[in-house]
């Protein structure tokens, strides 16, 4: 059987219509095709986004992974998060804005099926979990161990973080996965249990994955916390979800 | 971790990078994951020039244990510069 992808580095007018950076890959043919935003983590824009990129476009989804630091640049992913980190980091209104924008992008491609998922990392997990109380039309969203959508001390909350996510769960319109590691220190298993709690009690659709064994970042196949069976289950997990979620067409 | 709990000091001083040497005027500090030390989480440090582009700067990822280790050398060379050269 033949298979093929295309990924290449793209632009798009992101969020207040500015251009950013974004990595595209997708299976070649004619679709049609879901689509998926990947949300990288605080590092960056780095070599393992693009892998997941062409992880997902391997499996069938057309995948924008948008460079949230592009305003920051030009330079070197690893140089351009460190500036981001040295100013504070990006603005939650920014990044909701350029995921948003990369929605769009998915969805008007002529190979698209009409539905696009998102998924996120670390911070990426937050953004995730962020953008899809906050956009509507996304149509699933995996949260992979998301720090801060439950902020304890309200002195963490800044201008460019102003609300916790957990405090917007009302407004979740789509299904979610959540994907987590019993030994992270952020999110600890009680926000685990606490985000799980809020989701019950707004009635939201969702599938929450608890790992033993595995801590934060338990994907990251050159990381020590790489935990190869945890993280083959729960890749998984996200195939499986987005196959329930986003391969009919839209409308169903 | 995942945070952005982030330490900044000012400082006077030049650091060698792969174009050579320039002026840093501002070290961030903070212990979170490394972008490419084998680590989980590393003590990182970039010593930066604040008015020039994302490229000057010179970053190091240290392990925890060998982050302290370094600020013992440090504190040690200067008590010793000290008492060698006053100040």
């Amino acid at each position: 059987m033949y298979e093929g992808m295309i990924a290449e580095t793209i632009s798009l007018p992101g969020h207040n219509g500015d251009h950013i950076l974004a990595y595209s890959a997708r299976p070649l043919g004619n679709g049609p095709a879901p689509g998926v935003v990947v949300i990288h983590h605080m590092p960056g824009w780095d070599e393992w986004t693009r892998e997941v990129a062409r992880k997902l476009a391997a499996r069938g989804y057309a995948v924008l992974a948008p460079h949230l630091y592009s305003r920051l640049g030009p330079g070197s992913p690893d140089d351009v998060a460190a500036r981001a980190r040295a100013s504070g980091g990006v603005a939650d209104d920014q990044v909701v804005g350029d995921i948003g924008a990369s929605i769009r992008y998915l969805r008007t491609q002529p190979s698209s099926n009409g539905r696009v998922g998102i998924i996120g990392f670390c911070s990426g997990g937050r953004h995730a979990y962020l953008a899809a109380c906050r956009l509507p039309d996304v149509d699933a969203a995996v949260d992979c161990w998301g720090g801060g959508v439950i902020v304890d001390d309200p002195s963490q909350l800044t201008e460019r973080g102003p609300v916790a996510p957990i405090d917007l769960t009302a407004q979740l319109g789509c299904p979610l996965l959540g994907i987590f590691g019993n030994e992270d220190g952020n999110p600890t298993p009680d926000q685990v249990d606490r985000t799980e709690e809020a989701l019950r009690h707004h009635g939201k659709a969702y599938e929450f994955h608890r790992y033993d064994g595995a801590g934060h970042g338990f994907f990251a196949v050159d990381r020590p916390a790489y935990r190869p069976h945890q993280a083959t289950d729960a890749w998984g997990k996200v195939s499986r979800f987005y196959d329930q979620h986003l391969r009919s067409p839209a409308g169903d | 971790m995942c945070t952005h709990i982030t330490e900044q000091a000012a400082i006077v001083g030049s650091a060698k990078g792969p174009d050579g040497w320039m002026t840093v005027d501002t070290a961030t500090v903070y212990y979170d994951h490394p972008y490419h030390a084998p680590l989980e989480h590393s003590l990182n440090i970039d010593l930066v020039n604040a008015s020039e582009g994302a490229g000057s700067r010179v970053a190091l990822e240290l392990s925890a244990e060998s982050a302290r280790a370094l600020v013992r050398a440090i504190h040690a060379a200067l008590e010793q510069g000290a008492d060698a050269h006053g100040g």
